[in-house]
């Protein structure tokens, strides 16, 4: 085993960490602020792959303007699922099981519409001019698009903490996380708050979609993969934490790149035992939450 | 005597329970096609593998995200001994499904109810997935993808209407049993571990060993709703241990409503009918469906049994407000 092809691994498993923690950190956004456990955030992951679709294959315009029109697309939908049908549900006795079978039902209904509109095939997305290629040191070669999205993680991750730690928005995000009730006393609009984090965390998701498109095919059925293992991302971390979000999404992106290159047979596995593993040792998560403990 | 006798007879208890036997024992009577049977035999074994999960759910309040895995062994338990055994196996491959999900769930359980809420969930689901894994990656074994098919039965059971008759018994004793359990004592208990697991332990009583115990019990029911599906098509499937197969419980069990013992049977019901209907006209069911189901959840926030009960509340306060009128008038006129 030489340097080069455990360095090739690493980036690839950091690619996949980079992609899960995007999703997941959308997820732990809405259940953080909203206490919304979004089942159906991976259908907003697909619904921005097929808009990134749209855009650079379709209408063949440029690449950067599909991360920007999927993020755009998921976000507004999202945003509005939240305030036609989610809002509904808000303070109801059994409250999580709702939000399990309607955030269900929109799993059912988005990958529909996507059938609809896009049919069942297979698509796929060419990747961005400038990117195709790949980056070589020595005898390394590292493909140049892994390093984008890896790199536009970094930015998004760093974005998000300056946002959620250092302005007003997002001050108000976090006290409604803590007290909804008294943020609304205080002259907050606390429903456009929910409705606008949604908005936010859906079109994290979309971006996600998009950006990884070039990397996997496009298919209906890719909201289902994502969304599993940015849960198991999400509860590694210790629900609603950005930090642990990040942290699982790193362990688990490494593992299955590992797992990928010397057990391909049984790759799928480690991403259960290794969340099987961590909750054994660590039952509340790797960071054990700290504004929402209350599940 | 004979009018106590007369009263606990038509008491709402048992005249709900012959209705729900004699809907389904008639079904065959009025089928028009072997097809119809097929649903019927559906609702059943769904309805079973809902209200067991809900002893878990609704009862203790233990959110499982995992008992595909105990559906598919039942499954699979008949499936592979049948085929690799022969069908004069049927009977003994049931009990050692049954027997396997004892052992299975006892050893998992004392691993998963160490962590509660949601991590409970996730961690239920990564065990179902797991399961899910290894019949779907043995493929010379469990047909992998493809599933088991070709499964026969023995004896009378071969007979699809003998078949469906050996379901509806089974899962109407099953229901019987479980909403036994669930009115017991142990039941209480499991209510109160629920509701607030410390006044269980002040009690004297032991939170995590109740709760064991419904995990195993709810797993054996589910097991045997497995197995009974493995007759129903006479095929298994992986898709038995997938997620989905969890979830659809849970839909059914939200949708009739968690904190009645009949909500799950109900939505049950509701789901495979809705599913059977919308599935033969179109395409795009699974957009339909969702749809159905969402303004359900908008409209009925306790769910389709909660709802229906909270109009006869509303319809019998109306009939009683105007009799209880009419007394207070007349007392009122007597003084």
């Amino acid at each position: 085993m030489d340097f080069s092809f455990l360095l090739t691994q690493m980036v690839s498993g950091l690619t996949l960490a980079t992609l899960l923690f995007l999703v997941a950190s959308g997820l732990t956004l809405i259940f953080g602020v909203g206490n919304v456990f979004n089942f159906a955030h991976g259908s907003f992951y697909m619904l921005g792959a097929y808009l990134g679709y749209q855009v650079v294959t379709v209408w063949s315009l440029n690449f950067w303007f599909a991360l920007l029109f999927a993020a755009l697309g998921a976000g507004v939908f999202g945003a509005l699922i939240e305030c036609l049908v989610l809002r509904r549900i808000y303070g109801r006795a059994n409250e999580g099981g709702f939000q399990i079978l309607l955030t269900y039902c929109l799993i059912l209904i988005i990958d529909d519409l996507v059938k609809l509109v896009w049919g069942a095939e297979y698509k796929s997305i060419s990747r961005p001019a400038g990117f195709s290629g790949s980056l070589t040191v020595g005898d390394i070669a590292i493909p140049s698009y892994n390093l984008l999205i890896i790199a536009i993680g970094l930015v998004v991750v760093v974005a998000s903490w300056w946002i959620l730690n250092r302005t007003r928005p997002g001050k108000i995000a976090r006290a409604a996380a803590v007290d909804r009730e008294m943020l609304g006393a205080l002259g907050i609009n606390v429903p456009l708050t929910m409705t606008v984090v949604f908005g936010i965390a859906t079109a994290l998701g979309g971006l996600t979609g998009a950006l990884a498109a070039p990397l996997r095919t496009v298919t209906p059925g890719a909201g289902i993969e994502v969304i599993i293992d940015s849960m198991i991302v999400v509860v590694m971390g210790g629900m609603g934490n950005f930090w642990g979000a990040w942290l699982g999404a790193l362990l688990l992106g490494e593992v299955n790149a590992f797992a990928v290159a010397f057990v391909p047979e049984w790759a799928t596995l480690f991403s259960f035992l290794v969340m099987v593993v961590v909750l054994i040792f660590k039952p509340e998560g790797l960071f054990a939450p700290r504004t929402t403990r209350k599940v | 005597m004979g009018i106590s006798d007369m009263k606990s007879l038509c008491n709402g208890n048992t005249l709900g329970w012959g209705a729900l036997i004699l809907a389904f024992a008639l079904v065959p009577a009025l089928m028009t096609s072997q097809y119809q049977l097929n649903v019927a035999c559906n609702v059943l074994i769904w309805a079973l593998f809902a209200t067991s999960f809900n002893m878990l759910w609704g009862v203790t309040g233990m959110l499982s995200f995992g008992q595909a895995l105990y559906y598919g062994v039942g499954g699979y338990a008949i499936g592979l001994t049948v085929t690799y055994l022969g069908s004069q196996w049927y009977f003994a491959a049931f009990a050692a499904g049954l027997l396997f999900t004892l052992v299975l769930s006892f050893l998992l359980g004392l691993l998963v109810i160490r962590v509660g809420g949601v991590y409970y969930t996730m961690l239920t689901l990564a065990f179902g997935q797991l399961a899910w894994q290894i019949m779907f990656k043995m493929y010379d074994f469990t047909g992998g993808d493809d599933g088991l098919q070709g499964i026969t039965l023995p004896g009378l059971l071969a007979d699809k209407v003998y078949y469906y008759y050996f379901v509806m018994i089974l899962v109407l004793v099953a229901v019987w049993v479980l909403k036994r359990m669930a009115y017991s004592p142990f039941g209480l208990i499991l209510r109160g571990v629920r509701q607030n697991p410390n006044r269980v332990r002040f009690l004297g009583r032991r939170v995590r060993r109740n709760q064991l115990r419904i995990y195993v019990v709810a797993s054996l029911f589910a097991t045997v709703a497995g197995a009974l599906m493995a007759g129903v098509d006479g095929s298994v499937h992986t898709d038995m241990f997938f997620w989905t197969t969890s979830g659809e419980v849970i839909l059914m069990s939200v949708l009739g409503g968690i904190s009645h013992f009949f909500g799950p049977f109900c939505g049950a019901v509701v789901i495979i009918l809705i599913e059977d209907i919308v599935g033969a006209h179109t395409e795009y069911w699974s957009l339909l469906i969702g749809s159905i189901i969402m303004v359900m959840v908008i409209g009925f926030p306790r769910g389709l049994v909660g709802g229906a009960l909270d109009v006869a509340a509303k319809v019998r306060a109306i009939l009683q407000g105007e009799k209880h009128d009419d007394t207070t008038l007349t007392a009122g006129l007597g003084k």
